[in-house]
């Protein structure tokens, strides 16, 4: 006699996907809003002097130029570190590609960004060399401190 | 003879799998590309090379000279105000505040501050010292003013 399969138990489960898909899309939703567009240059070989006063930027910078400064004494620019000595051929290529396009270098923004634990003396050569290729307007990036 | 059709079913069930896995691969690029964002700051500083030839200064106060000296590893060993041994950067801000005021009749806006600073000074310090002299944090987080005119001396790189 054949066997008669069993009707008692359910042979299909249906899980309630609901809550699952809820949760997702929340998680979806969290993560476009913390998105970070923003281009601006934070390497993570640096740390920055903590200051309460440091005034996030209103605005985009005009013609930013921003040259990182490691406490080893070299400079990161475009990715690479290099001596501060040898910055001052990269800024001269930076003020042709400008006064090319007809740009004011007074008006430019050199943006530096050194870690807390380099020489004075190093930052100073550094504003020195760009000051000696016409640039005037500089930024001392600081990372903000709440003070809490 | 009858066209017999199958009864239409009540529930009509969706795959969702497909749009699981999409959600799954959203979520799982979303969380790889987050990156913590560190507020940061600036301090805007103007520095010409120097005054142009044969400029005279209008400026009828001189400058709040800000020395800085370092000790044997970069770390700070003394602050000094227009000569005047100072204690820390809550006493050079003190002093400043005395020297130029606050409020009405401020002298702040016209006063400039040159740091001079030891070359192997860490930067740190500098930093702490342009908030110092920069603004007073109220207690209530409101910011006081002080000097917006910062400059440097020039760097001093040690002999040898």
């Amino acid at each position: 006699m054949a066997r008669r399969q069993s009707d008692d138990g359910p042979s299909k489960t249906d899980v309630d996907m609901t809550p699952m898909i809820d949760m997702t899309f929340q998680l979806i939703t969290f993560f476009v809003f913390t998105l970070n567009f923003s281009t601006a240059v934070q390497d993570e070989r640096l740390q920055l002097p903590m200051s309460q006063l440091a005034k996030p930027a209103e605005g985009p910078a005009v013609d930013p130029i921003t040259l990182q400064l490691m406490s080893d004494g070299n400079v990161i620019y475009m990715g690479e570190p290099l001596p501060v000595e040898e910055i001052g051929g990269y800024l001269e290529n930076e003020k042709r590609v400008m006064l090319g396009a007809g740009k004011n270098l007074a008006e430019a923004t050199v943006i530096v960004r050194a870690d807390g634990r380099s020489k004075t003396g190093d930052v100073q050569e550094l504003i020195k060399f760009c000051q000696e290729k016409g640039f005037e307007k500089f930024v001392l990036r600081a990372e903000y401190d709440e003070g809490k | 003879m009858a066209n017999k059709r199958e009864p239409l079913s009540d529930k009509i069930n969706i795959d969702m799998t497909p749009m699981i896995d999409v959600v799954f691969q959203l979520i799982t690029f979303f969380m790889l590309t987050l990156k913590t964002v560190i507020t940061e700051g600036d301090f805007d500083i103007r520095m010409p090379l120097g005054p142009s030839q044969g400029a005279v200064s209008d400026d009828p106060i001189p400058p709040v000279r800000v020395r800085l000296i370092a000790g044997p590893s970069g770390e700070r060993a003394g602050i000094s105000m227009n000569g005047t041994p100072v204690r820390d950067f809550d006493e050079l801000q003190k002093k400043l505040v005395d020297l130029v005021g606050t409020g009405p009749g401020s002298r702040a806006e016209a006063t400039e501050v040159e740091l001079d600073c030891d070359y192997a000074l860490k930067y740190d310090n500098v930093v702490r010292a342009i908030t110092a002299v920069s603004g007073v944090v109220q207690p209530d987080g409101t910011v006081v003013e002080l000097i917006k005119k910062i400059k440097f001396s020039p760097p001093k790189r040690p002999a040898g």
